[in-house]
């Protein structure tokens, strides 16, 4: 996982669902890049595309909602996406973001602030967000949290922990 | 200070005498459950190195979201599960006619009790916190990981507490009540919070009443939501287990994060709905006018228990579907299905013009057995009405209780049934 992600925002607002995200039917696949083909077509043909030429997205609260479907969190690493920062996300959302190694930040003044566009720099391991000369901070994740989003996952993180124990 | 049911569970399963809300404890895994996704579940758990699963007696897998398969893709997906399901000795295994959907199947099989910690590869697992356990939905990596370890971190959740009093005017249903819950509380209201609900419009509930509201409180964002442990549970579930059933409760100064009160009587004069395209979005059917229907869907882990497919038959019991409108009732169980063959249930409503779908999820997620074409409009009982959720971008969902939708059926647009059983109204004709 690399500890500064810096890019460029797409913003969404309130309550973006995983059946938006990814659609059921897609379910079958597990891949990255096929899920990424699909992601995000419910708003329209052609808008993941518009999304490969951003770098992080930002959201409003909840993002994330419904559906438990991992494959959210898959799809949008699908489509080249680094980071998702929110003022809030589901809950299953946010362990599935952790367990699949993609970074993810809830800070709400942030969301507030930013604009579709804007550049962004997240520093991961100082717990801060910088946009436009200001510095937002963010409460980090427990330690053992963290290092299961640091190894890149949870598979990682359960084949280094076997690997330990012989 | 005294813990909530969520506090309790938390607390004992991960081996403390207390726990506090935002804490994050590691607690073992009573019963892990799966339903086809267990195929993602069991590539990502050989991927991690191991042969054998923690104890083959704690997992569950129950085929319900494609069944029977409509694809070679999914067949070969239903074969490689199977095979997993032989090689690891998983007892507790419902193949395509043999089950039903998992929150359906779990609990008919008594594989649920007070006090147990839950996890299931799906959001709607909430539902078994009518069960008085602690329940919740996790991803398929996750599960991979308590089928390595039997284990799993949670943060401890503050709990809401909400307290329904009053008797239901006719028609009025569980349905309705937590419709207008989510209406007041929003998509986001309950994040990461338990629920618990109580009072004695609660308690005067059947269990299948009282899962559609712990299934639904997933869709404010609860973690886990409960309904009490009390005689009508025991009644419940002592036929089903010969395991001891123990009797959990809160303790009476236990700490909420708020409390809500709510009269039936007084609060919900009249069906709800949820409108397109989130199930926050719920109105008063009185205030949507006249909206026209093209499909009419009975069923799912919300709405497809023998209940539901009880008032639907007694609203079109000697009529017949409209014309411009089709009702497809999916029986949650194979269970169910018998039984509300055996009932009449089902010659009632197939009389009426009904298409009776296998056990399982249906069209709910959009992926088989009744998808929306552009533009047309369904009033289903299931449990969301996202964008496209049920097939076209361009189709709309309205979620309301199993006896609105069996009314609208008839008439053809949404409608009360009082409007249908009483007093009859023509037909809505296309055009």
């Amino acid at each position: 996982m690399e500890a500064v992600i810096q890019g460029r925002v797409y913003k969404f607002g309130d309550n973006i669902n995983s059946d938006v995200i990814i659609p059921g039917r897609y379910l079958i696949y597990i891949d990255k890049e096929r899920l990424g083909q699909h992601a995000f077509e419910m708003l329209g043909e052609g808008f993941g595309n518009t999304l490969r030429s951003f770098d992080i997205l930002v959201a409003g609260r909840n993002f994330g909602c419904g559906s438990a479907r991992e494959q959210a969190a898959t799809a949008i690493q699908g489509l080249g996406i680094r980071a998702v920062v929110a003022a809030s996300f589901a809950r299953t959302f946010y362990r599935n973001a952790i367990n699949d190694g993609l970074p993810i930040v809830e800070c709400p003044a942030l969301v507030a602030a930013v604009a579709e566009g804007d550049s962004i720099r997240i520093d991961l391991a100082a717990g801060k967000i910088g946009h436009a000369g200001k510095e937002y901070p963010f409460p980090q994740m427990p330690d053992s949290v963290r290092k299961i989003l640091e190894l890149g996952g949870l598979g990682e993180y359960l084949r280094g922990k076997l690997a330990e124990r012989g | 200070m005294g813990m909530t049911l969520a506090e309790k569970i938390l607390a004992r399963a991960s081996g403390r005498d207390r726990v506090t809300p935002d804490e994050v404890v590691v607690a073992r895994v009573d019963l892990a459950m799966s339903h086809e996704n267990a195929d993602l579940v069991r590539k990502s758990f050989l991927e991690i190195g191991l042969n054998q699963v923690w104890d083959p007696t704690r997992i569950a897998i129950i085929f319900d979201h494609r069944v029977p398969a409509e694809s070679e893709k999914t067949a070969t997906t239903h074969k490689a599960v199977r095979e997993f399901v032989a090689a690891q000795g998983i007892p507790n295994f419902y193949d395509v006619g043999r089950g039903g959907i998992c929150h359906q199947v779990l609990p008919e099989n008594g594989h649920v009790r007070p006090g147990m910690l839950v996890v299931g590869t799906d959001s709607h697992t909430t539902t078994h916190g009518a069960f008085g356990a602690f329940s919740t939905g996790i991803g398929a990596t996750e599960m991979a990981g308590v089928w390595t370890e039997g284990a799993l971190w949670f943060k401890v959740p503050s709990t809401i507490r909400i307290e329904v009093k009053g008797s239901f005017h006719q028609w009025i249903t569980a349905k309705d009540l937590i419709l207008y819950i989510i209406g007041m509380l929003g998509a986001a209201g309950a994040d990461y919070r338990a629920v618990e609900f109580d009072g004695p419009a609660i308690r005067a509930m059947s269990i299948a009443s009282r899962m559609v509201l712990t299934n639904l409180a997933m869709e404010m964002g609860a973690k886990v939501a409960f309904t009490p442990v009390d005689e009508v549970l025991l009644d419940y579930l002592r036929p089903l287990t010969p395991q001891k059933i123990h009797r959990i409760a809160p303790d009476p100064d236990a700490h909420y994060e708020r409390t809500i009160h709510i009269d039936v009587a007084r609060d919900l004069p009249e069906p709800q709905i949820a409108c397109p395209h989130s199930v926050d979005n719920v109105r008063p059917l009185s205030a949507l006018g006249e909206v026209p229907i093209d499909q009419a869907v009975l069923g799912s882990c919300t709405n497809g228990r023998l209940e539901d497919l009880e008032v639907a038959a007694r609203v079109v019991a000697g009529r017949v579907v409209c014309d411009r409108a089709r009702l497809l009732v999916i029986p949650a169980s194979q269970r169910v299905y018998l039984e509300a063959l055996r009932l009449g249930y089902l010659e009632t409503l197939v009389a009426a013009g009904a298409i009776i779908n296998p056990p399982g999820c249906g069209p709910c997620v959009g992926l088989h057995q009744g998808i929306l074409a552009a533009r047309e409009t369904c009033v289903s009982s299931t449990n969301r009405n996202f964008l496209g959720r049920m097939g076209s971008k361009d189709s709309r969902v309205y979620l309301a209780s199993p006896a609105v939708v069996a009314a609208s059926a008839i008439a053809g647009r949404l409608a009360h049934p009082a409007s249908i059983v009483h007093e009859e109204e023509p037909c809505l004709t296309e055009g």
